[in-house]
């Protein structure tokens, strides 16, 4: 039996790569085969990857709803907008600041809120990124440029070569889209990756083995949230002009719908969420008005009939399944 | 001294208004510990169709008396937007009541973006304002203060709503029935509760008032948008967690501090960060009294 078992997994396993492979050389030829437009739309469909991906942590691997998460967002983009164009220092070098300014954010501002459950959670981070939209507005520290923003960023620079076309920040989005995931791959099986997964499924338990929870919900905030910043530094790069309008409670509201639509902590997921997020509705231009509409809908339908997402992490999977066996009557009791 | 009576009874009149949408939050938070983030479009609804009966079909030129006419207006506001109330609990809160916390609130989100949504294509994406005398400009003055009639009805309105509502809750027997369903459906259910219909119950009365508090801000403020909801919305939460949620009085008291704060700093500090002022609320609330003034423990040791 176990000849023809090996055969199997090795079948599988190659045909995943042939999969892996045939994606990889999609993503690099796609500019080559259509117009700007959807370049640019490709574009957009990258970086609300990375912003899915950073709330993934969040939300997907230690179980923390966060529903302001644009705040983290803003925050990159308004720390490289205005050390940009105060200081003028090159976008890119401002990738990694932006990282720390939005994780630096996030230990500040969690810190109190941890012990808070589930859905006061979401709400006070609401009500955090409200705060956050509201202090831009205002020109917080003459600094933000009130309600029409910041303009006048300057295109970042790549081996002395300038970065315009939507082509270019194409490619130097969606370059960090496989870095991350691969790095998200990794970071799924590290003591930290397995310590967000025991902490959101049973924190006492966690407490007992030896894990710091208070500790690793931190840090699946300021990892999160770092990701968020750079982010926020690609798109400040990309559009050269930020306002606070675009970091509004829709914005979190999408980036949480990502997460979920696709199936908490599961990274294809995240891209098939942002998918049908971010292409979804460009594709369906026509019904313009209505698909809002459409979408608040399905977001009900999909809780009715495939609350575990579109594409579940195996993990998910398995305890819809287990809980299924478990609990034949799932009618009786109520909460 | 003027302007602190000024400011203190805009706070009371808001306030009210928040108080009243804020039961619907801690009514439904109360019976099914679930946020649900769609009562603000609830409240936007009963705005807009005020609209639709007093701008497009002029209903109150059948009734001679503005206040009555106001009155007769305000329940059919209030049963329309309660039959949505309902459909939405049976639709997109029902089926989930077994599944967890997070499938719920999905759920809701999603409820709201739909309905925000099917006001912006039924009546349109621009601004709708009411026109003037709708109530009649009376007003007196006392003390320096003036007081006008709109205000008087927002006030009188929401109390009278308020105590018949604590009534309800504290005196009659389905009062009991909801107050079992909060504390345990099982409990509730072996001592003969159609814990059903109580849920349904509630999402009739939540949405009722709600949509009252929507029309009454139509007529306050005169000009309503298809995303108004939102703002209210949080606001009113704000109030509900600031009473303590779940707590019924605790809606009413929190409602009036949230109205009072908020109208003191934007007179005393600033308009521009009049809303930060309540989101600050809630977030110290959260993390220095979660009870809330009056309420319940909400943040869970495990």
């Amino acid at each position: 039996m176990k000849p023809l078992w090996h055969k199997l997994t090795e079948m599988i396993g190659r045909t995943q790569k042939v999969w892996y492979v045939a994606l990889l050389i999609l993503v690099l030829v796609f500019p080559g085969m259509t117009t700007s437009y959807w370049t640019d739309v490709a574009f957009f469909f990258g970086l609300y990857i990375l912003l899915g991906l950073s709330l993934n942590i969040i939300v997907g691997y230690a179980g923390l709803f966060n529903l302001g998460h644009a705040a983290f967002y803003a925050v990159g983009a308004y720390t490289t907008a205005i050390l940009n164009t105060v200081l003028g220092i090159p976008v890119l070098y401002l990738l990694p600041i932006s990282a720390l300014a939005a994780a630096f954010f996030a230990y500040l501002i969690t810190k109190p809120i941890l012990h808070l459950r589930g859905d006061y959670l979401a709400i006070v981070t609401i009500g955090f990124a409200e705060i956050v939209r509201i202090s831009l507005i205002n020109n917080i520290g003459g600094l933000t440029g009130g309600p029409n923003g910041l303009l006048g960023i300057s295109r970042p620079e790549l081996f002395g070569m300038r970065l315009y076309t939507p082509t270019h920040f194409y490619y130097l989005v969606w370059f960090l889209v496989i870095m991350v995931i691969l790095a998200m791959v990794r970071l799924e099986d590290s003591r930290l990756g397995r310590a967000w997964n025991y902490v959101r499924e049973d924190e006492l338990a966690a407490e007992a083995m030896g894990i710091d929870a208070t500790r690793t919900k931190m840090l699946a905030f300021v990892v999160g949230s770092a990701l968020a910043g750079v982010a926020g530094n690609i798109y400040a790069a990309k559009m050269t002009m930020i306002a606070p309008e675009s970091f509004g409670f829709w914005e979190s509201v999408v980036i949480f719908s990502i997460v979920i639509l696709g199936g908490m902590g599961s990274i294809p997921g995240v891209v098939v969420g942002a998918f049908g997020m971010v292409v979804w509705p460009e594709i369906f231009r026509g019904f313009a008005e209505a698909r809002m509409l459409i979408f608040g809908a399905a977001m009900v339908l999909m809780m009715l009939f495939r609350p575990q997402g579109l594409w579940p992490s195996p993990r998910a999977r398995r305890a819809m399944e287990s809980q299924k066996k478990s609990r034949p009557s799932a009618k009786a009791g109520t909460a | 001294m003027e302007m602190f009576f000024g400011q203190i009874i805009n706070g009371i009149t808001i306030g009210s208004i928040y108080a009243l949408v804020a039961l619907g939050y801690t009514m439904v938070y109360g019976v099914l510990r679930m946020i649900n983030f769609a009562h603000g479009e609830l409240f936007t609804l009963g705005a807009y169709m005020a609209f639709t009966m007093i701008v497009s079909m002029n209903l109150a030129a059948y009734i001679p008396n503005a206040v009555v006419a106001l009155i007769v207006m305000a329940v059919m506001v209030a049963g329309l937007v309660a039959i949505v109330g309902v459909l939405l609990e049976r639709i997109a809160y029902k089926p989930l009541r077994q599944s967890g916390r997070l499938a719920p609130v999905i759920s809701a989100l999603g409820a709201s973006i739909f309905l925000q949504n099917a006001i912006m294509l039924i009546w349109g994406a621009n601004y709708k304002v009411f026109p003037e005398g709708v109530v009649p400009s009376i007003t007196w003055e006392i003390g320096g203060v003036s007081i006008t009639l709109m205000r008087v009805l927002i006030l009188s309105t929401s109390l009278t709503l308020m105590i018949a509502l604590y009534v309800l809750i504290q005196r009659t027997q389905v009062g009991t029935a909801i107050r079992a369903c909060a504390l345990d459906h099982d409990t509730a259910r072996l001592m003969g509760i159609d814990v059903d219909k109580i849920i349904r119950l509630v999402f009739i009365i939540g949405p009722a008032l709600g949509g009252i508090a929507g029309m009454m801000v139509g007529l306050y403020y005169r000009q309503i948008g298809f995303t108004m909801g939102w703002h209210y919305g949080i606001k009113a939460f704000t109030a509900a967690i600031l009473g303590g949620i779940g707590n019924i009085p605790g809606a009413m008291v929190g409602g009036l501090i949230l109205g009072v704060a908020e109208s003191l700093g934007a007179g005393y500090i600033s308009n521009a960060w009049k809303d930060a002022i309540a989101f600050l609320i809630l977030i110290l609330i959260l993390i220095l009294r979660p009870t809330g003034l009056l309420g319940e423990r909400v943040a869970e040791k495990v």
